[in-house]
């Protein structure tokens, strides 16, 4: 499986991952939420930055199924879903992630058939990534 | 100074499309380019300025010192894929008009038919914005758009069925064009409902071609162009696309993810226009997925947001269509060449010559790829 190829900006949000918290970079002047992280606050040119944590509710904004040809690892799990989550503080803030029956099951472990858009979803964590569950 | 009708295009070259052609890119580069310049009937050294895309394998060096043009004053190169291809001509047209240079080529040379998936080579993964997509598998371009598809599907109703009238207007005009890849295979709706899915809701027949082969086209000033042996095809209007907060193919970090670049160029791009999208008689749309043609029709002004699938209905891009689009075949059914085939085929329709000719072509719209940094141009045969 492919792990977060991280840089600076982005760093913060795996290292908070791994300890089983979602945070989101907030500007520190304005309070804006962004995502993904960048250097400074495209509405007011801030360089200050937090981390703040997020409630891990949201609902399914869009999702697709891929079919092989796939790397290897996710091949073997094909077809399983991956979904994109508005957060409910936030709906502009927009999440990856897989849909699964329990923390750490498989990318496959929910059938494609029951996920809909708009659903609620909240998040649980395994290996230090983030991962959604029905709610 | 404007661009309007200041250059046109004056020569095109391409080699064969294949999915296997046992030249390497440079060589098919210098063919398609040499070819290009043979039907402009301009000499290689009298060429000044040279734009391709940042992805393009061959060099300005190698291309200049193998096809012996002339000493260079302008080359560029244009990011972002198949987003790229019409800036390349837009590129050349402002340098010209500009007095930066006289004679300007365009080329894209690939072998993408032979060569590996580009997304299977993970160690070039940017860690932006892969770091927040690869882990969950969303791997390739054709997973990232089918997110926004499905999205679209789901906010206007629009249907696998409207993706498969775009699917089938390309296929027809490949099956007219004995150049396309798919000249001799006829698509029926019963082999696009049964085929095997790529990322639900894309099936096979959403998804373009893998195809080798090169192309090039030759830009000069409109007073030039009078001397070239064909119908000069004036660059109207050209425009690129960045709008604020776009986030490349995977664009879903904004208030709306679906007005995407196409909205940003087409403005620009009418605002120096002469005529509207009404009177466009052809497009070339870009197609590496079928969902890009509705996209770009909302964006290019042809109908409302979340209409662009509807429009599809009632053959509306066949030829005697409201607007018929990919009348070469476009990416899905000629080949992939990160369009630049849809200038080529811009350019045979406005000096009459396409293999699925529009009666009376004046004016055709070329796009570039959708749902990344973009560019268009606005064509046309009258002066
Ligand atoms: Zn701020």
């Amino acid at each position: 499986m492919l792990e977060p190829v991280t840089d600076p900006t982005g760093a913060p949000f795996w290292e908070y991952a791994a300890r089983g918290e979602l945070r989101v970079q907030a500007c520190a002047d304005c309070g804006e939420l962004r995502f993904p992280p960048r250097p400074c606050c495209p509405h007011c040119q801030s360089f200050e930055e937090e981390w703040r944590p997020v409630s891990g509710r949201g609902r399914v904004w869009s999702y697709v199924v891929p079919h092989p040809p796939l790397l290897p690892d996710y091949a073997a799990q094909a077809p399983y879903n991956v979904v994109v989550v508005e957060l409910e503080e936030a709906p502009r803030i927009r999440l990856i992630g897989n849909l699964v029956r329990a923390a750490g099951a498989t990318l496959n472990s929910v059938d494609p058939s029951r996920i809909r858009i708009g659903a609620r979803v909240h998040v649980v964590f395994w290996g230090g990534l983030p991962q959604w569950v029905l709610a | 100074m404007t661009l309007k009708d200041a250059t046109a295009i004056v020569g095109i070259g391409r080699t064969r499309f294949a999915k296997n052609l046992a030249e390497d890119e440079r060589t098919l580069a210098c063919r398609a380019v040499l070819a290009a310049l043979d039907d402009a009937g301009i000499a290689p050294g009298e060429v000044d300025a040279l734009a391709s895309y940042t992805m393009e394998e061959t060099d300005e060096v190698e291309l200049a010192k193998a096809v012996g043009f002339g000493d260079l004053t302008f080359f560029s190169k244009v990011g972002y894929g198949g987003g790229g291809s019409c800036a390349t001509v837009a590129h050349l047209a402002a340098a010209i008009a500009s007095g930066q240079a006289s004679v300007g080529v365009a080329w894209r040379s690939r072998k993408r038919g032979s060569g590996p998936r580009p997304w299977t080579n993970t160690t070039v993964q940017l860690p932006t914005p892969a770091q927040w997509t690869r882990p969950f598998g969303l791997l390739r371009p054709a997973d990232e758009i089918a997110m926004l598809t499905r999205r679209y599907m789901h906010e206007y109703g629009a249907t696998r069925d409207h993706l498969f009238n775009v699917a089938l207007a390309c296929r027809n005009r490949a099956n007219q064009n004995p150049a396309a890849i798919m000249y001799d295979r006829p698509l029926t709706r019963e082999m696009y409902m049964t085929s095997r899915w790529i990322s639900e809701p894309l099936c096979l027949f959403d998804n373009c071609l893998e195809t080798d082969g090169a192309l090039a086209c030759v830009v000069v000033s409109r007073e030039r162009a009078r001397d070239c042996p064909s119908t000069p095809v004036y660059i109207h209007s050209a425009a690129q696309g960045l709008p604020a907060q776009h986030h490349g193919m995977v664009n879903y970090w904004n208030d709306d993810p679906l007005t995407g670049p196409a909205w940003t160029a087409a403005r620009h791009l009418w605002k120096h226009a002469d005529f509207t999208p009404q009177d466009v008689d052809v497009a070339q749309i870009y197609d590496a997925f079928t969902s890009l043609v509705p996209l770009s029709l909302e964006g290019y002004g042809f109908c409302g947001r979340g209409e662009g699938g509807a429009f599809t209905e009632g053959g509306a891009l066949e030829i005697g269509g409201r607007l018929p689009i990919n009348t070469g075949g476009g990416g899905l059914s000629e080949a992939y060449v990160h369009g630049f085939n849809l200038i080529d085929e811009g350019v045979r329709q406005l000096r009459g010559t396409s293999t699925a000719q529009v009666p009376d072509a004046a004016t055709c719209l070329v796009t570039a790829g959708e749902g990344v940094p973009t560019s268009a141009l606005l064509l046309t045969n009258r002066s």
